[in-house]
């Protein structure tokens, strides 16, 4: 089914979501990767408080190339997710609703996002052009020193994505190949 | 003895970045528009015609085919009659990926130490990789090569008894467990033979070859076709969500190797593999 929704996901909108379906998102999300998630957590371990508020937070796997002057932001595809399974557990038991990347994710983050009502979107993988150009805005909001992995809020418009793990329990990765798998 | 003044190659390298990050070679842009007719899935079209887009815009609008813009590989093919003059070879080529993917506004992505991890922020060093071959031309591939695939790569040291079903089950494997991290559909390079380091040589090398350009060896050209037809037929599809186009084309290199060994290591690249070769 296609939608179109309006950020921040919330975990009644969550809920909705199934597998499969194919989403436009619109409005506020974080951008951030291996390094702002280890420092994250390396934030947490100390007791202090994240950067970023996290509750109902939508977090985009990425790490842009530099923009061009009067563009808000460069090329802007997805990264692997499976290198944030360690940090995400956490942040979705803080709060966090949504991640997007591509590629598979551990029983333990599919785990946690049934436990927290919360949902795992894949973008398309090597379409960093094309979904650069749902991107409105683009600001650091911390972590500058480490360039391309700062986190950024970033503004979106109709950004496409597909929901791969909802909070049912279904992961999209496993049962959309079987119709097309004739080699096992 | 011919003299080639080592900023001539500074300039082709920065050019090379910029070019190889912005269009894919022509080869690869007609399998990409071949699988949108040939792919099954609504899904997978819908995601193959996405990537169509995807490669007009950057064209278009030169922005980046893909944020991973890559750490820096380079082959250097030199010609034994040439003399580099005006400075150090490595240094300049290094020069080249820093002007390249300053100018050209490409992210850098590489790291001084693989445990400090402070970013270099120029993209260098480069991997560069050298052979000395006839003649006084100098042959640069550029193949920038983004990590989500390189991630899903594999060496396999098999027995000489595993034949050429082991190889098979090798490239099925390294395929199967990359899934939709390496962004399928992919390009898989592989390098049956030689030693350890040579077979992941000859796999990397492989991702390079026009995709119109077929082995010699006849077993090597119908192994190439056996495993795109059975790669494709794991249903992976595009973006790894479903589909009959998991693979755009599997490439192989061989070479001879010891009695005790075959060794088979497996390149994964994604649907933008990137490269770009040039004569000076």
């Amino acid at each position: 089914m296609d939608r179109q929704i309006n950020l921040p996901i919330t975990a009644d909108i969550a809920e909705s979501l199934t597998s499969g379906d194919y989403v436009y998102l619109s409005g506020e999300m974080y951008v951030a990767r291996d390094a702002a998630h280890k420092r994250m957590m390396e934030v947490l371990e100390k007791g202090e408080t994240l950067p970023i508020d996290i509750e109902n937070a939508t977090i985009y796997y990425m790490g842009p190339s530099p923009a061009r002057q009067g563009r808000p932001i460069g090329s802007a595809g997805p990264t692997t997710a499976s290198r944030m399974d360690k940090y995400a557990p956490t942040l979705l038991d803080l709060g966090e609703k949504a991640m997007i990347g591509k590629g598979k994710r551990t029983k333990e983050v599919l785990d946690a996002i049934v436990r927290n009502k919360a949902v795992y979107f894949a973008a398309v993988g090597g379409a960093g052009a094309l979904l650069s150009k749902c991107i409105t805005a683009s600001e650091v909001v911390c972590y500058d020193d480490l360039g391309a992995e700062a986190i950024r809020k970033i503004t979106v418009k109709d950004f496409p994505v597909i929901v791969v793990a909802d909070c049912h329990g279904n992961n999209l990765y496993e049962t959309a190949i079987l119709q097309y798998c004739k080699n096992s | 003895m011919r003299e080639i003044p080592v900023t001539v190659i500074t300039e082709k390298i920065a050019e090379m970045c910029i070019q190889a990050n912005h269009y894919l070679s022509e080869d690869m842009d007609r399998a990409l528009k071949d699988a949108v007719e040939s792919e099954e899935a609504p899904l997978g079209k819908k995601i193959l015609n996405q990537l169509q887009e995807n490669l007009t815009i950057a064209d278009q609008e030169m922005i980046p085919i893909c944020q991973d813009t890559g750490m820096a590989v380079v082959f250097m093919e030199i010609g034994q009659e040439v003399h580099f003059t005006d400075g150090n070879l490595e240094d300049a080529i290094n020069a080249g990926v820093a002007k390249g993917y300053t100018e050209g506004y490409l992210r850098k992505s590489v790291v001084g130490d693989p445990i400090e991890r402070v970013n270099t922020k120029d993209n260098t060093p480069a991997v560069i990789h050298y052979s000395i071959v006839a003649g006084d031309k100098v042959k640069i591939t550029f193949a920038p090569k983004g990590f989500g695939s390189e991630n899903m790569s594999r060496v396999f040291m098999l027995k000489p008894a595993d034949g050429i079903e082991g190889v098979k089950n090798a490239i099925l494997t390294a395929v199967k467990d990359a899934g939709p991290n390496a962004c399928p559909p992919m390009v898989v390079g592989v390098g049956i033979g030689g030693t350890f380091e040579k077979s992941a040589m000859m796999a990397k090398q492989a991702l390079t070859r026009n995709l119109d350009e077929k082995p010699q060896i006849e077993w090597v050209r119908n192994l190439e076709q056996e495993m795109l037809q059975k790669i494709n037929e794991l249903g992976i599809g595009p973006g790894g969500l479903g589909g009959t186009t998991t693979a755009l084309a599997v490439n192989i290199n061989t070479y001879a190797t010891h009695i005790a060994g075959l060794p088979v290591a497996i390149n994964i690249c994604c649907h933008v593999n990137r490269h770009v070769v040039c004569e000076v």
